[in-house]
């Protein structure tokens, strides 16, 4: 691996998370009206509710600093992103901003991690065994079955999962990720989980599995023309060792490359599965946040999720060179 | 006159490809909902409280009404249009500003090229919602243009890998270097000699970014930060969730905007991945 490629990885890394942070910083700046108006003015409203408004707002105004120059301001809010330091939450107020999300950050990666590796396994097997010759007829069957599966959203897919699985039949949970409190790790809470959790993933599997197996496909039919093939069914190599040595792990490195850019739509797609099934990850934070227009906390969540991307991205761009010895050459 | 002719020709070959012909009819069909149902609808019943809240489909409102007094049918085909339009209108300034930036960092090369590559790359690895959360919540008062155009903002990128590395080999084609060897200026040569070349594959991620435009706006739609007073799919189904239509088994309300929504993107994707076809003859010979 050369220092050149790891070098240029984390300043793609570092890129990205700087525009993100200067879009936190920018754009409220740039709306109609003071930056800390917003929050005054809802805090205004609810009048006696909230406790030690006085705080908040003197909180609000140190933070912002409003008088200094906007090159410190923005400084300051650099450094201040950079320890995790994202304000205080107005909807779960005490709490700050990260320790909200931190508490929703488990829930989203763990469904979207086992959801995303499940529909790219799959889909880059069914993918492989479209373009095969030798699988039999069936499987090509599937092919305009999930064309069409991968052009619906995760939402949309969601909804219909939703309904038909537990409001239609009631087979499954309507929402949320536990029924009982109950902690400690026993076998029926693990079951629970699982139960809960079983048709966002459904729906996150099937939104994406069409993607990675049209992916999957015109990688195959790449490799599959080429020579290597050919000299190791010459060798009278077995068609299994022919398929998964040969021919998948070849066209699997474009995939890998695609899951790169993919996991940013994956993210977005499944904060919604959230929305739609009350799950109490990011997504569903990010729902009652912006139901009570704390800004904060929006740009928190939007912070993390491109956050959460972005190491993700870079873990994969990391390990791309194991993969392909290609890069490593370079 | 020889020129349409050939134009013709090119076209009636091309729907003979049957994704590309399905996909078209399905869009066309769905334009036609708001060209041609204001003739036969009431367009006034999409307003709130115009008609009776809460009916079930019946021969005097085919589709029913909702919780806020307006009529499925005229909310549709007040509705469809104004989705469309906002996709329409997003995809096509995303795929301008993206033909352009990817001419420059393609003709040109260098350190353009490479600033624009690193930008564009970038950018595609953030999700694009969490930008598009921070700038539609900041402005507040959002309506179908505004909400194009914070979308056009973040819909350049595929277009821009797409046109860059088509004018990379364009610009090796031997009749580039005739027009470079006859003294024509680069920016001549761009739009006169490589432009025209790129108008198949450009059209073909402007259907791409159209599609991606109106998951982007159903997106932002659903979490409630869409435009409040414009009935689009996105809105309605935010709204029928919102009155959990869901549990109180209103199935005529949500299913409509859905339907349409699941068939619009269907079709877009049937024509874009028809249109990819065409421009990768690889794939095209294995089928």
């Amino acid at each position: 691996m050369t220092w050149s490629y790891v070098l240029r990885r984390l300043a793609m890394f570092v890129a990205v998370l700087w525009l993100a942070v200067t879009v936190n910083f920018i754009v409220p700046r740039m709306a109609p009206g003071d930056p800390t108006a917003a929050v005054l003015e809802q805090l205004l409203s609810r009048g006696q509710q909230v406790q030690g408004a006085a705080d908040i707002v003197a909180s609000y105004r140190a933070r912002f600093g409003l008088d200094d120059p906007i090159l410190i301001q923005y400084g300051r809010y650099i450094l201040n992103t950079f320890r995790l330091d994202l304000g205080t939450s107005i909807s779960y107020f005490p709490q700050s901003v990260s320790r909200a999300i931190l508490g929703a950050l488990p829930w989203t990666i763990g469904l979207l991690a086992v959801s995303t590796a499940i529909a790219f396994l799959f889909g880059s097997l069914i993918g492989a065994l479209i373009a095969w010759p030798g699988s039999p007829r069936f499987v090509k069957s599937f092919a305009p079955f999930l064309m069409v599966l991968s052009a619906i959203p995760y939402y949309l897919l969601a909804l219909v999962i939703l309904y038909v699985f537990a409001i239609w039949t009631g087979w499954f949970p309507l929402g949320g990720a536990y029924t009982s409190q109950a902690s400690g790790l026993s076998f029926s809470n693990l079951a629970d989980l699982l139960y809960h959790a079983f048709l966002p993933a459904l729906s996150i599997v099937l939104a994406g599995i069409g993607f990675w197996a049209l992916g999957m496909r015109g990688a195959m039919v790449g490799v599959l023309g080429e020579d290597y093939l050919t000299l190791a069914e010459a060798k009278g190599l077995p068609p299994g060792r022919i398929f998964f040595g040969y021919a998948m792990r070849n066209a699997l490195l474009p995939q890998v490359t695609a899951l790169a850019i993919a996991l940013g739509t994956a993210a977005s797609g499944s904060v919604l599965v959230e929305v739609a099934f009350s799950y109490p990850g990011v997504g569903y934070l990010l729902y009652n946040a912006l139901r009570s227009s704390d800004y904060f906390l929006i740009q928190g969540v939007a912070f993390f999720l491109v956050l959460t991307v972005a190491v993700s991205v870079l873990v994969l761009d990391l390990i791309y060179p194991l993969l392909d010895p290609r890069i490593r050459r370079q | 006159m020889q020129m349409l002719a050939k134009f013709l020709r090119a076209v009636l070959k091309a729907l003979a490809n049957p994704r590309l012909a399905a996909g078209l009819v399905i869009v066309v069909l769905l334009i036609l909902i708001g060209v041609v149902g204001p003739f036969f609808v009431d367009v006034r019943n999409a307003d709130p409280i115009s008609v009776k809240t809460n009916l079930p489909p019946s021969p005097k409102h085919w589709l029913g009404t909702d919780s806020g007094g307006r009529e499925l049918l005229a909310v549709i085909v007040v509705g469809t249009p104004q989705t469309l339009r906002m996709g329409a209108l997003a995809g096509l300034i995303g795929v301008l500003i993206g033909t352009g930036l990817g001419l420059i960092a393609g003709y040109f090369g260098g350190w353009l090229d490479r600033i624009i590559s690193a930008v564009t790359d970038t950018m595609l690895t953030i999700p694009p919602l969490a930008i598009l959360l921070v700038v539609a919540a900041a402005v507040r008062a959002i309506n179908v243009e505004t909400m194009a155009l914070i979308i056009a903002s973040l819909s350049w990128m595929y277009a821009t890998r797409v046109i860059r590395a088509q004018v990379l080999t364009l610009r090796e084609q031997s009749y580039v270097q005739m027009a470079r060897l006859s003294g024509m200026g680069s920016f001549r040569i761009m739009f006169r000699e490589i432009l025209p070349n790129m108008v198949p594959i450009a059209f073909a991620s402007l259907v791409g970014a159209v599609s991606a435009a109106i998951l982007s706006g159903m997106a932002l739609e659903v979490l409630g930060l869409g435009p409040q007073n414009t009935p689009t799919l996105g809105m309605t189904i935010y709204w029928a969730l919102l009155y959990s239509a869901f549990s109180r088994g209103m199935w005529w309300w949500w299913t409509p905007p859905m339907l349409i929504l699941m068939l619009l993107f269907v079709s877009l994707f049937l024509i874009s991945s028809a249109l990819d076809d065409f421009a990768n003859p690889r794939l095209r010979s294995a089928k």
